[in-house]
């Protein structure tokens, strides 16, 4: 078919210039990816139709002289035929495409988290005030074992007989989320870096590779191992304190990854070990594993290769099963299960599925929890949940859920700028997060951000320091999976149960 | 040198054994009565460690595996040479399913045939340059989303008939060259990948790989050259770029 230049599709935003306070110094011409601005000999120009409302131009705009604003000239409102709708109608009629979106979906689910409530001692058992108190948030991630051997040295000393299998120990329950090196710029991946290691946390590498600038980072990294294998070797696998085997993610249930043959430059081609311009395809299914049984194979084969030194994670999205899921990868002996809600973010997935596939992690935590202490197995492994976690109260609801720990992953990038925009796929991110352009991911200094990253991740602690000394409790470990102390509010009794927690007020 | 005797052995055991010796210099190991220990060689280290194996070695063997020479004289089961970065895998027999998947590196000869899903998801980089060569047959889904490195499929036992009785052959290819002893048509099979008659430079490189097979096995190279070889490669290594629009 032959493609018409015409579009039914109007800007979504405008970019007005107040020319009176506009100075011309084209601040907004450099600073915007997306190429919407240009000078027309006495004035700046905007082009509408490119503007992605991510809040670059008017945030460097010396003079206050940008505003974006939606524009007015809306399709006709209908409650049934959205504008979203039209306007994929009229997009994939224009190119017969698949719709592909970054971010999480933009759909109005019910949070579960918002209709949580947590609990607080007053009078008995009272609270604990954690400015003068210790408050424990150090975590340890890994398999522990169902009971513990000691022995006694000669002193009558107990020492312990038990060989530990091995732990990530994170100063706070918090991870970055896999985000690779081709979907974020390596400056983006260097800010998390830094930030994990003054932390004492980690973060991960996404499927890929680890490029060299990252190496000293060792002990704060997760290396991943997707379908694709980009830059998995030998060394790579024991080059950072655990290995994740990705099998889903929460945006994309079921999808896979897929990072096209114009951003592979030399330096993603050296850290991917493909070559420059190919596509880099990384299908959702492993295709070498079909089963549990074939699961366990790729688990222990990561394990030979680390010398069981290293723990291994096993990523997948909520999904319906999610229960007998976990289950089933907890048994092939996966240390750690890193469960992503529906509501996760992605660098590029279909639209279609990012909006319609998966449940709330909220839920399947509670129910991922459950069945794994009612098979006597939650022991085996730690549970990492993501998928929005947007705030440090969403992060304590979670740990009283079941996880051990959660991971940041949007909330890391709105850090560095990001306005959730939603094209990380184009590759022109103003904020030199989701781009390749040297001169976008220039203007991502990663000292800068890295320390941003510190700060909210600090600040998260404290909070959460604070709400568990509300609590009257000590330790981040006395909330975990501690679904007494959340109830619920404006919830079905069927919502309820799957949350395990009660109504509030009862 | 060292012998292990791998009766009753556990894997966990076996492989244990193995990387010790390596760590204490040994160059040459000898593994007997191995009967389908899994991830034998598995993330080993060293160019010139050749390890022999006597018996049926299990699932991952010279899985992510960085030089050394694994020689199995026997079959082998499936994913040989999972994520192999260097080395070289010989198999005097048949191997399982899904051989040499993501294959970065190194040479796989196998002398008779192999299953289902070979050399899926293979890569070369730059210099590395992955190579399989199979005597036999393969299965379905042969060279699946294969991205870089060659495949070698001769056939030896196969009549004259221009025909290959393999479904999904190439689906998804974006990156290498497969070589095969059939005048196949390809359209059959895939739009993503073409099949060419080959060009001196091709036969100057299957030269130097076919002779290494052939030498492995003790089969004459006339053998080989009996019929003529063609090439498969990717229309496009960006076989989907069409499908998608931006919202």
């Amino acid at each position: 078919m032959t493609k018409s230049s015409f579009s039914n599709i109007q800007s979504e935003y405008l970019a007005v210039i107040d020319h009176n306070k506009c100075v011309r110094c084209k601040r907004c011409i450099q600073n915007c990816g997306w190429g919407t601005y240009s000078f027309g000999g006495d004035k700046i120009l905007a082009d509408h139709s490119k503007c992605a409302a991510c809040g670059r131009c008017y945030t460097y705009c010396p003079e206050g002289a940008i505003s974006i604003i939606k524009n007015p000239t809306v399709i006709r409102e209908n409650a049934n035929w959205q504008e979203p709708l039209v306007k994929n109608i009229w997009r994939q009629s224009e190119t017969g495409g698949i719709v592909i979106s970054g971010m999480g979906t933009t759909f109005k689910y019910k949070k579960y988290f918002d209709h949580i409530l947590l609990d607080a001692c007053q009078v008995t058992n009272p609270s604990i005030d954690p400015l003068r108190e210790p408050m424990e948030l150090r975590t340890y991630l890994g398999k522990k074992p169902s009971k513990l051997d000691l022995d006694f040295d000669e002193k009558g000393e107990p020492v312990l007989k038990t060989k530990m299998p091995p732990q990530i120990e994170l100063q706070t329950p918090f991870v970055f989320g896999a985000m690779s090196y081709g979907s974020i710029s390596l400056n983006a991946q260097k800010a998390m870096a830094l930030a994990a290691r003054a932390l004492g946390i980690v973060m991960n590498t996404g499927e890929g590779g680890l490029h060299d600038d990252l190496v000293p980072f060792g002990k704060n990294i997760i290396v991943q191992v997707a379908s694709g294998r980009f830059g998995v070797h030998r060394d790579y696998l024991n080059s950072g304190v655990a290995v994740e085997i990705k099998i889903g993610q929460g945006a994309k249930p079921g999808i896979g990854g897929h990072l096209p043959g114009e951003k592979i430059g030399i330096d993603i081609s050296r850290t991917r070990m493909i070559p420059v311009g190919t596509d880099a395809i990384s299908p959702a299914p492993h295709h070498d594993i079909y089963s549990i049984e074939d699961l366990r194979q790729l688990i222990y084969a990561i394990k030979e290769a680390t010398e069981y030194e290293k723990p291994v994670s096993v990523k997948v999205a909520a999904v319906h099963n999610i229960a007998a899921i976990v289950s089933g990868i907890v048994r092939a002996g996966a240390d750690i299960v890193y469960i992503d809600g529906y509501s996760g973010g992605t660098g590029a997935a279909p639209t279609v599925i990012r909006d319609h596939v998966g449940i709330p992690i909220e839920l399947a935590l509670a129910q991922v929890d459950e069945r794994l202490r009612e098979e006597g197995i939650r022991n085996e492994a730690s549970i990492i949940a993501a998928g929005s976690i947007r705030s440090s109260a969403d992060a304590v609801k979670a740990i009283a859920l079941g996880a051990d720990a959660v991971a940041i992953g949007t909330a890391a990038l709105i850090v560095m700028g990001c306005h959730v925009c939603g094209k990380c796929n184009t590759g022109n991110c103003s904020w030199g997060i989701t781009t390749q352009r040297p001169e976008l991911v220039r203007r991502l200094d990663p000292e800068v951000y890295g320390e941003r990253l510190y700060n909210l991740i600090s600040a998260w602690s404290h909070e959460i320091q604070e709400v568990l000394g509300a609590m009257g409790v000590n330790s981040i470990e006395s909330l975990r999976g501690s679904r007494e102390r959340l109830r619920g509010i404006e919830l079905t009794d069927a919502e309820l149960k799957a949350l395990g927690i009660k109504h509030a007020g009862l | 040198m060292m012998t292990i005797d791998a009766a009753g052995m556990h894997y966990k055991e076996l492989n244990r054994l193995i990387r010790e010796g390596i760590a204490n210099g040994v160059k040459k190991f000898f593994i007997e009565n191995v009967n389908g220990q899994y991830y034998i060689g598995d993330g080993i280290k060293g160019d010139d460690v050749v390890i022999n194996i006597n018996g049926t070695p299990g699932n991952d063997l010279g899985a992510f595996m960085d030089g050394p020479t694994l020689t199995v004289n026997n079959n082998a089961q499936d994913n040989v040479g999972n994520t192999m970065n260097a080395g070289k895998i010989i198999i005097n027999g048949d191997a399982g399913d899904v051989v040499g998947y993501g294959m970065r590196g190194g040479r796989i000869f196998i002398r008779g045939n192999a299953g289902y899903r070979v050399g899926i998801h293979m890569k070369g980089y730059n210099e590395q340059l992955p190579v399989i060569i199979i005597g036999g047959k393969v299965g379905s889904f042969f060279a699946e989303y294969m991205a870089g490195g060659v495949i070698v499929l001769l056939g030896l036992e196969d009549d004259d008939s221009d025909e290959l009785d393999i479904d999904y052959f190439a689906s998804g290819m974006h990156g290498g060259t497969i070589f095969i002893r059939k005048k196949i048509d390809f359209s059959k099979f895939s739009n993503e990948a073409e099949l060419y008659e080959i060009d001196d430079k091709d036969a100057d490189f299957l030269k130097e790989y076919l002779t290494d097979f052939a030498n492995s096995f003790n089969i004459s190279i006339e053998e080989i050259y009996k019929k003529p070889f063609y090439k498969i490669v990717p229309s496009s290594a960006r076989p989907y770029a069409h499908l998608y629009t931006s919202a």
